[in-house]
């Protein structure tokens, strides 16, 4: 009796190690959404995380893909189809729209303002912050090819890595914050 | 501690994250630590209201002592 109450003991404590090592203090986030709101949001919780010595690693797909272009760079040999998403997609993360209150852009301008205003920081230097603070960007290949973006315009961003949905699962699983925006 | 007990702390280093807000003086605390000595003492400073509930609970995750908040213009933390 006693034997097998020391072997479940046993068990559990192997158990419970093994879901204590497989949890990192990592904040593991998909970001979808390519809304200027959206991504502020974003970048404002992964540099409080960054500053609390959590490791951050953001998985950029879809709409976001946007936020990652690079206003001043240009892709060769585009079909028809990528030329026109990228001309009706926001060219980089100055040029993002409000998922509410757009207004036809007064929205993010006045937004931008009021940023401005109160000193919050605006994406530019939150990006350097993010830089500096080591988060790591991972831009997935598959919505970008989606899109018809290309790696020549994505920004230059020193952890920049591409990698699949498996990648951002893995990461997910061993995570302790998990965010979908 | 009281206001006069943390005004009577030896101060390793001051850091003046005033005119930024959130996560702008997390981020100044966040370098200032990493440039002082185990056990010295940070003070920072900042006028962001979020800064008096942020800064204890960044301290309680980054381990860092914390010993209070003075309230001023602007107000005073250290850890």
């Amino acid at each position: 009796m006693e034997e097998e109450m020391l072997k479940q003991l046993e068990d559990l404590k192997k158990r419970v190690g093994k879901l204590e090592k497989n949890r990192k203090d990592q904040l593991s986030t998909a970001i979808v959404s390519g809304d200027l709101d959206k991504i502020l949001a974003t970048m404002i919780i992964s540099l409080a995380a960054a500053a609390s010595d959590t490791k951050v690693k953001l998985f950029f797909s879809f709409w976001a893909l946007s936020a990652l272009r690079s206003p001043k760079k240009k892709a060769q040999g585009k079909d028809f189809i990528s030329k026109m998403f990228g001309l009706m997609l926001p060219k980089g993360r100055n040029k993002l729209k409000l998922s509410k209150m757009n207004m036809m852009g007064m929205g993010p301008a006045m937004i931008k303002f009021l940023m401005r205003k109160q000193n919050v920081m605006l994406l530019d230097e939150m990006f350097k912050q993010a830089a500096e603070l080591g988060i790591e960007i991972i831009v997935c290949e598959m919505s970008m090819n989606l899109m018809g973006f290309k790696k020549e315009e994505i920004i230059d961003y020193p952890h920049l890595n591409y990698a699949g949905a498996a990648t951002f699962v893995a990461e997910a699983s061993q995570s302790s914050i998990q965010f979908f925006i | 501690m009281n206001a006069e007990e943390l005004k009577n702390l030896e101060v390793a280093q001051t850091v003046d994250a005033r005119g930024t807000s959130c996560p702008g003086p997390l981020l100044a605390a966040k370098k200032a630590v990493g440039e002082i000595e185990l056990g010295e003492i940070l003070e920072g400073l900042s006028s962001d209201e979020d800064t008096k509930n942020d800064i204890p609970k960044w301290c309680e995750k980054m381990e860092h002592e914390f010993f209070g908040i003075i309230e001023e213009d602007s107000y005073l933390l250290y850890f």
